[in-house]
């Protein structure tokens, strides 16, 4: 039905742990520009999943192509500087930086890293500073968050470190945004602003995005499209709506009647 | 109290029985049979009281922690100092005030004094460098001491075989130990914690004892005599000027005097701790500075944004292990001789503990700790023996009242401005 390849195709996705078999047979097709949800009861393996397409895990079999490319098995931060970046289901800031310097970390693959010419301060050096800098407020104030760039990051208040975990993956560039329950934790409120930045990230950045999430509401008024996983098992997938009206979800999620 | 008196009884029972055994009786040869002589009053006394010692300690153990309770911890740092501490024009005075005071000390003391500062120097050159990969990096080395010896044979070999001059020698000191920290670092820096520092600790001694064993090029115990001391673009500090060279006295029409070597090296040293300084604070502020801390705060996070973990420790541990060169290299032209005995565990140790004295990452809490840990050895020399308790004991202390070390880091932030 499509003719373009999607950027990030998974086939076959097996995880297995010992005798646990995590993640068995999970496929799935993020397009470009599309927001794609995984979604499943508790411990169903979607974070397992999120683990294997990053590279924190190397999966037992499968494949995943990234752009077409086969990228299985590939260490996580060769994968981010491809551009599918990550975040956490528990917030990982780096708690005693400042809010600025976890935007300047997070360039780091694209600045310049070279030894002699950060010593000598030689022009380019400094250009390259200067842009990562900028590039940090550009962020900083689309996320509301200006106000605290010298802070340290560890004493913002939940909902902003939230924001500047999304704001440090998307100054590293990235053409598909990976977020593991980013609504975990946030009031009903944040979660609806949640909502309309992930889309606005969409239509503004041209961005890809793949979710876990809990939240219903948010995962059915933005997803183009849902994959529902159980136990390890890819359950169904389609448009929210063929989602919530598909009985085996609802028994997944309500358990026999 | 009488829930105390059966520990405190099988305290002393122990003790009796133990240092009884160990103390109290003695073997000894009378003709051709062996017997059993117990040892005299002294002895029984002395296991007495250690016994009732133990015994009253642990009978009163309940009194005596609530008495450590009201020991007064040490006095906070007010806040108001911090505030003024934090701000960088103190700390720009701070420093001037640090770098003026060393470049007068040489003409305000004798040889002694001068010579003993040039070791404090060493110690923070090397405290500065292991405070790259421990402080900032956190990778917890422990055989820091292999590099230093690395720098040190490095030049002394050269100047050795090759006739290689002190300069020369001093780059390639720190190009070998930049290398060695590759080498080392690339398959291990995969582990961590606790494995990465077994595998260091080896390290160190590894090279200990090739240094010790490898007699044919390294001289074995005997160690390396008669390395060239350093000179001033080729002028010497001697009295009399090897062929072709000229000295110092002579070039500058001033008599001889032997306090001019001393003040030079102590010069040397200084300088070198300045662009130690300066190199390790243009780091900081540089990408790979902030890849340092990040890493140290959360490894998965930075896998997670496209830093290469293993590089960006890999780089630390090449920098440290660089200084340590430069160090060792000084330190060989220094003594003039060097044997692996220099290099032993223990040199790790005190300067890792001028690392976390000073406080992690922190350099004027390094060079502070640097000051303390070489000056007090000397000190208390006459002490003697227990010295190494005292040094233990300062230690405990230490972890107690302040366990963030002395001058905790405050690392220059990067502000943004608006």
């Amino acid at each position: 039905m499509n003719a373009v390849a999607p950027l990030l195709d998974v086939s076959g996705l097996c995880m297995r742990f010992g005798g646990l078999l995590a993640v068995d047979q999970v496929a799935l097709q993020v397009n470009e520009g599309q927001i794609v949800s995984l979604i499943g009861p508790n411990g169903a393996g979607k974070t397992t999943v999120f683990n294997c397409l990053t590279g924190f895990y190397k999966p037992s079999a499968g494949r995943i192509r990234f752009r077409g490319e086969e990228v299985s098995g590939m260490p996580g931060f060769k994968l981010a500087r491809k551009g599918m970046v990550r975040t956490f289901q528990h917030v990982r800031l780096f708690k005693q930086m400042s809010v600025v310097e976890n935007l300047l970390v997070a360039q780091h693959h694209h600045m310049n890293t070279s030894m002699l010419a950060g010593l000598f301060k030689t022009p380019g050096f400094r250009r390259s500073e200067k842009e990562a800098m900028e590039r940090a407020a550009w962020w900083l104030e689309r996320m509301d968050l200006l106000d605290f760039a010298n802070r340290t990051a560890g004493t913002l208040a939940y909902g902003q470190q939230r924001r500047l975990e999304i704001a440090r993956c998307m100054v590293t560039r990235p053409s598909l945004l990976m977020l593991d329950e980013p609504a975990a934790g946030l009031n009903p409120r944040e979660t609806a602003d949640l909502q309309t930045l992930i889309a606005e990230l969409r239509s503004e950045q041209g961005l890809t995005v793949l979710l876990i999430e809990h939240d219903m509401k948010l995962v059915m008024g933005i997803s183009d499209h849902v994959v529902v996983i159980n136990q390890g098992s890819p359950l169904a997938h389609g448009t929210p709506e063929q989602v919530r009206q598909n009985p085996e979800v609802i028994k997944a999620y309500l358990g026999e009647t | 109290m009488l829930r105390n008196l059966k520990p405190a009884i099988i305290s002393a029972v122990v003790v009796v029985i133990l240092s009884g055994l160990l103390m109290g009786v003695r073997l000894s040869q009378q003709g051709t049979s062996l017997v059993l002589v117990g040892g005299g009053a002294d002895v029984a006394v002395k296991i007495g009281a250690a016994a009732l010692f133990l015994f009253l300690f642990n009978l009163f153990r309940d009194h005596l922690a609530r008495l450590w309770h009201k020991v007064p911890a040490l006095p906070r740092t007010p806040a108001a100092f911090s505030v003024l501490a934090a701000r960088p024009s103190t700390q720009r005075l701070l420093w001037c005030f640090l770098i003026a005071a060393a470049l007068i000390w040489p003409f305000l003391s004798n040889r002694s004094n001068i010579d003993l500062a040039t070791l404090v120097l060493i110690y923070v050159m090397l405290g500065l460098g292991l405070n790259i990969v421990v402080g900032l990096a956190g990778l917890l080395d422990l055989g820091y001491v292999g590099f230093y010896a690395v720098g040190a044979y490095t030049y002394a070999l050269l100047a050795l075989y090759f006739g290689v001059g002190f300069w020369t020698g001093l780059v390639a000191a720190g190009a070998m130990a930049a290398l060695f920290g590759f080498l080392l670092g690339f398959p291990v820096l995969r582990l961590r914690g606790d494995y990465l520092a077994i595998v260091t600790l080896g390290f160190g001694e590894i090279i200990r004892i090739l240094l010790n064993n490898f007699t044919s090029l390294t001289n074995g115990p005997n160690g390396i005599g008669s390395i060239p001391k350093p000179d001033l673009f080729g002028l010497e500090f001697s009295r009399r000027a090897s062929e072709g060279a000229q000295t110092f006295h002579e070039f500058f029409g001033i008599a001889f005097n032997s306090v001019h070597r001393v003040m030079f090296l102590y010069f040397l040293a200084l300088l070198l701790v300045l662009i130690t300084l300066l190199v390790i604070n243009r780091l900081l502020r540089m990408p790979v500075g902030r890849a340092w801390e990040a890493l140290r705060e959360d490894e998965v996070a930075c896998r997670s944004l496209g830093i290469n973990p293993t590089a960006v420790k890999l780089n630390a541990f090449t920098i440290g292990a660089t200084f340590a060169g430069f160090a060792g290299c000084f330190f060989a032209a220094r003594q003039g001789f060097i044997s692996p005995e220099s290099f032993t565990f223990i040199e790790s140790a005190i300067i890792l503990a001028i690392v976390v004295l000073g406080g992690m990452g922190s350099q004027l809490g390094v060079i502070l700790a640097a000051i303390i840990m070489t000056l007090l050895p000397e000190m208390a020399r006459q002490f003697d023996e227990y010295r190494m308790l005292l040094f233990g004991l300062l230690m405990v202390l230490m972890m107690i009242w302040r366990p963030q070390g002395l001058l905790p880091m405050k690392r220059p932030h990067l502000e943004l401005k608006t």
